[in-house]
């Protein structure tokens, strides 16, 4: 009897518990990605940003090393505040990276670089956004981490952070190391 | 007479509300069409495809209610399939593998969504269970327990002033 009358606040208490962790630890606009464990779409040379490498297709993105492909755009916000970690990547020189121009037009683009600094080995221009969507891409900035045989490893959506830098990048391309 | 003229304008008026509202609801479904294609039936699938497909980056509007732009070129590449003469779902299947179950508004049924699907029945059975047993024991516990000697003379005192009552009348 005394058991039954604790049934109603259980209850409420097991879907209290369930929604505090929704509502603080879940975020609704991260989708997890279904690339993961995927080879990357294939795609043909696409023209450079004007002055910014030579073009670039899938086979690029699985040369045998561990690479990044980083979706970005001169209207992109977020893009500003992660470049500065491309930047220091392609300092250190352990990396590749490859640069996607999602929705932009090549002489934005080109001065975005020029302003900003050019982390990016090869870059490739998707003004309408249709490579875009044969990688998922909903959003920018996205940074995808590609293994040696063209595998993805992981996609980080949203500016890549300090902790993204340690705990996702970092150990990945460790192994590029020679 | 000014009761009839009232009423006939007031039901007047539930007419003009209806008609308007209706209007508003063909327009609100026609407002992002950008672009049609000219097989009136092919156009009509694509639409009723999109209706079915979630905006990515606007959380639970289709992308034929959506004004994003990764909606409308979602809605382009949609037409655009139907119209290379993928069926129904082809196109879902198309658009699952480059962004996952999440962007079908109407979950699949698979074994990884399989409590979202069954817990409402689920509940409405432990739910009906726990009422019928509720009831039951309510109704037995009420019937068994004999009633107390001042219950008793309570009894007593009102059938005996219903008695008079009734014989007063």
């Amino acid at each position: 009897m005394k058991l039954s009358f604790f049934a109603p606040v259980l209850t409420f208490a097991v879907i209290a518990g369930v929604m505090f962790y929704a509502l603080f630890f879940l975020d609704p606009t991260l989708i997890p990605s279904e690339f993961v464990d995927r080879k990357v779409p294939e795609f043909s040379a696409l023209e450079p940003v004007p002055g910014y490498g030579p073009d670039l297709s899938s086979e690029n993105l699985s040369d045998g090393k561990v690479v990044l492909f980083n979706v970005f755009a001169s209207w992109c916000v977020a893009c500003l505040i992660e470049h500065p970690v491309f930047m220091k990547l392609k300092a250190e020189g352990n990396v590749e990276i490859f640069g996607l121009n999602y929705k932009d037009t090549p002489e934005a683009a080109a001065k975005w670089l020029a302003k900003n600094g050019n982390p990016y080995t090869r870059t490739g221009m998707d003004p309408k956004g249709r490579l875009g969507i044969e990688f998922g891409v909903y959003g920018v900035p996205e940074t995808f981490i590609i293994g040696p045989d063209g595998t993805i490893l992981d996609k980080i959506i949203g500016a890549v952070t300090a902790n993204d830098l340690k705990t996702r990048i970092l150990p990945r391309i460790a192994g590029n190391k020679k | 007479m000014i009761n009839l003229a009232r009423q006939g304008i007031r039901r007047g008026l539930v007419l003009l509300m209806v008609v308007v509202g209706l209007g508003f609801a063909g327009v609100a479904s026609a407002v992002f069409v950008e672009e049609q294609l000219d097989d009136p039936a092919l156009e009509m699938r694509a639409r009723d495809i999109a209706e079915g497909i979630r905006c990515l980056v606007c959380q639970n509007q289709s992308i034929m209610e959506s004004n994003a732009d990764l909606a409308r070129d979602l809605r382009l590449l949609v037409r655009e399939r139907v119209a290379t003469g993928d069926t129904d779902d082809e196109v879902r299947a198309y658009l699952v593998q480059r962004f996952g179950d999440w962007i079908l508004l109407n979950p699949p049924f698979k074994a990884r969504t399989l409590i979202l699907w069954l817990s409402p029945f689920l509940l409405l059975l432990f739910g009906s269970l726990f009422v019928v047993r509720f009831l039951r024991r309510k109704s037995e516990g009420a019937a068994t327990l004999p009633l107390t000697d001042v219950e008793e003379a309570e009894l007593h005192k009102i059938m005996a002033t219903d008695k008079n009552k009734s014989e007063a009348l």
